[in-house]
């Protein structure tokens, strides 16, 4: 193992790497023996997530971490795993329940020169602190006339969970995707959330990083490229996860899966589907959007959040100004169902997007016949 | 580590010549006996007349007045304090009853917990095992049309309530025939014909929903001259939530206009696995109040008759038109924050010691 060691970059440089020494060694050597002992290099997007956070920690003493529950706790949903023990209370710190003070905090500190990553244990708990997100954070580079920034990161798990019910599940990727000043960034799987991730925290902009709490656990090949220490992704770029030339679906986040399932199940019937990862909804990749819908001429966007003024909206609007004349149908716009989502199990799948409804918009786009309905409960 | 000491009521000794309110020795835990009820009339300054020393056990209220007076009045509070015990008198039928609504308590938690190890339930589910005195002491002497809001952990809030067992437990399977049509679940009970208004799942939000259920009260009885409008409201809430803004505002809105408001604090010293002492400046709860001019005490939350006769003092008060009171209830739960809860941060000693502590008081 050690020979094999000393040959792994990536490897190597965790474990010089960061302030803590001795104790951020044996912290480093279990984080990488989980990551890399797997010979066919899958990590979860946890691990994704833990291990972009700490090289940039060691890369950058001005990084610090706060949140509730990410110190000693581990984190909420354990993805500051192992920080706390590496770099220090000084760095990792445990916030009490006080999310306009400590937001505010942040972006002070972020405004005369450190990185703040703050998390909030769901997006929900940050419309405490949004006067801060958007009133000190978004606007002050503008109303400072370009001379203060704020480079910062809010990071958390966005949308819907599993029975978590209204006040927990909301989707806040259109709110926030409206506010000019922030980046919103949404990543899919583990390769999303290491490079976006890195590349946010070098951002010298507030960036909005909305995950999603059910796919922390999801294992995702990545190649060695990934793994490296100096692995980032552009903001502002989305990815086609998959090519096809009949119809475009553009979506973010855990509907990527259920796009790309769809996307196979289509296929059988002889229907290929383009599917857009967008990574990123502030700056929206419009480019690649409608160069995507002008390959294929018609468009599907999907999206767990609420219909009225979504991301979706935007999309549709996007393609119509600008791709008009290429579109063979009408836009479809697969949105959560308009309601506060319920706790009731069976409820709750009604009120979100399931992938045979993604199937059965594709058919109508493509102006095949509707099979029955079945029901989805 | 604060023990589960047996009541403290407090006075902060004032000193007018410092101009500043310090209760000196009030941050060792365990300090008990020269301490009482901090009262202040509306309009009252500090350094006003004396008012009334009522004490059966818990409750003193005494007034802000000259050192010397306060520390008459702490001998006073020192000597009935040692034969406390006896005074704690309650009818065969009202113990009967909240050992009837304690036990309901705790049996429906209980068979929350296996139902969802069972995958009946989902989601976020949050026990209030250990914490029962607090809601029976307090609700149940609350009539049917006065208000209570709670947090997430709000099972037996809504039992004490009166809001029918089966409700609730439907309410969490997600039925139609849950007191939310199964839409609202575990932290989310609402009960318009009990008067229990949620049920909040981000942790400071009911505390503006009870002030504002009690200006409502207020506004009736003034604005609308209804003479009978005199329904008090309850917040109840955690130590985490101590640190919240909307707290701090609150408190300073109810005493402003004098609302019939009561804020119980059940301070179980964890939120989630953040322990009071990592997270808290002053961590004595029950000093918030005196900074905004209203009455507070602190009650050992374990023992629902200490409970219940701060309690009757506060709801007397607000139903009177006295204003609101802030009281930290100290307490512990016997579980994990949620049941998805590893809770590795508390010692699984300090645990145990709670439970025979609760055990002992009924004996």
């Amino acid at each position: 193992m050690l020979g094999a060691l000393s040959r792994n970059r990536p490897l190597l440089a965790l474990l010089r790497g960061g302030n803590g020494g001795d104790k951020a060694a044996s912290a480093a050597l279990w984080a990488a023996s989980k990551r890399f002992m797997s010979s066919d290099n899958t990590i979860t997007v946890r691990e994704a997530l833990n291990s972009a956070i700490d090289e940039e920690m060691s890369a950058d003493n001005k990084v610090f971490v706060m949140g509730e529950e990410v110190g000693e706790y581990q984190g909420a949903y354990k993805v500051t795993k192992g920080l706390l023990q590496k770099f220090g209370p000084d760095r990792v710190l445990d916030t009490p329940i006080t999310e306009a003070g400590f937001t505010g905090l942040g972006v002070g500190a972020a405004m005369y020169g450190l990185k703040p990553i703050v998390e909030f244990m769901t997006f929900n708990f940050a419309m405490q602190a949004i006067d801060h997100l958007i009133n000190s954070a978004a606007k002050t580079n503008y109303m400072s006339g370009g001379t203060i920034n704020v480079p910062i990161v809010f990071r958390g798990p966005n949308g819907a969970a599993a029975g978590v019910a209204a006040q927990h599940s909301q989707c806040f990727a259109a709110w926030y995707g409206q506010v000019p000043g922030l980046k919103v960034l949404v990543p899919y799987d583990a390769e999303d959330a290491r490079g976006l991730m890195k590349a946010a925290i070098r951002d010298p902009d507030p960036v909005v990083f909305l995950e999603n709490e059910l796919l922390y656990g999801e294992s995702f090949p990545v190649s060695q490229e990934v793994l490296d220490p100096s692995f980032t992704l552009p903001i502002g770029k989305a990815k086609i996860m998959r090519e096809g030339d009949d119809l475009t679906i553009v979506t973010f986040s855990k509907m990527v899966g259920y796009a790309l399932k769809a996307a196979d199940e289509l296929a059988k019937e002889g229907i290929s589907v383009e599917v857009v990862n967008l990574r990123s909804i502030r700056p929206l990749d419009r480019e690649t959007i409608n160069a995507s819908v002008r390959k294929t001429s018609r468009l599907l966007t999907l999206e767990e959040g609420w219909p009225q003024h979504g991301v979706g909206a935007e999309i549709c609007a996007s393609v119509v100004e600008e791709s008009f004349y290429y579109l063979d149908a009408p836009v479809e716009r697969i949105c959560g169902a308009d309601v506060p989502m319920p706790y009731a199990a069976n409820l709750e799948r009604l009120a979100v997007p399931q992938i045979d409804d993604v199937i059965r918009a594709a058919r109508r786009a493509c102006f095949r016949k509707e099979e029955k309905k079945q029901a989805t409960a | 580590m604060a023990a589960l000491s047996s009541l403290r009521v407090v006075v902060p000794q004032v000193d007018i010549t410092r101009g500043a309110s310090g209760a000196q020795g009030a941050h060792s835990a365990g300090a008990v006996g020269d301490k009482a009820f901090f009262g202040l009339r509306s309009g009252q300054r500090l350094g006003a007349e004396v008012g009334r020393v009522t004490l059966r056990g818990c409750g003193v209220a005494v007034p802000a007045g000259n050192v010397r007076a306060t520390a008459a009045a702490s001998k006073v509070v020192k000597e009935k304090a040692k034969s406390e015990k006896a005074q704690l008198l309650v009818t065969k039928e009202e113990g009967l009853e909240l050992y009837e609504d304690m036990v309901l308590g705790r049996s429906f938690e209980d068979m929350c917990a296996q139902m969802y190890y069972r995958g009946k339930m989902f989601g976020f589910v949050h026990l209030y095992n250990g914490q029962e005195a607090v809601s029976t002491g307090f609700i149940k002497l609350l009539r049917k049309e006065d208000y209570v809001t709670s947090t997430y952990r709000d099972h037996v809030h809504a039992l004490s309530k009166g809001v029918p067992a089966r409700q609730v437990m439907a309410e969490l399977f997600g039925k139609t025939t849950g007191c939310c049509r199964g839409q609202g679940g575990s932290m989310h009970m609402f009960s318009a014909e009990h008067g229990l208004l949620g049920g909040f799942a981000f942790i400071g939000e009911g505390i503006p929903v009870a002030v504002g259920a009690a200006f409502s009260s207020k506004y009736k009885r003034e604005v609308l001259k209804d003479d009978k409008a005199d329904t008090v409201s309850i917040a109840f809430f955690g130590d985490g939530t101590a640190n919240n803004g909307q707290f701090f505002e609150c408190l300073n809105m109810a005493q402003l206009w004098k609302l019939p408001v009561i804020f119980v604090v059940e301070n179980n010293l964890w939120a989630i696995g953040m322990s009071h002492y990592r997270s808290t400046s002053d961590v004595e709860i029950w000093k918030k109040g005196p900074a905004f001019g209203m009455a507070s005490a602190h009650v050992d939350g374990m023992d629902v008759l200490k409970v219940r006769e701060v309690a009757k003092e506060a709801v007397a008060r607000a139903r009177r038109g006295d204003g609101p009171t802030l009281i930290e209830c100290e307490t512990y739960r016997f579980r994990g924050h949620s049941l998805a809860d590893p809770d590795e941060l508390r010692s699984p000693g300090k645990i145990g010691q709670s439970t025979t502590q609760c055990l002992k008081e009924f004996d």
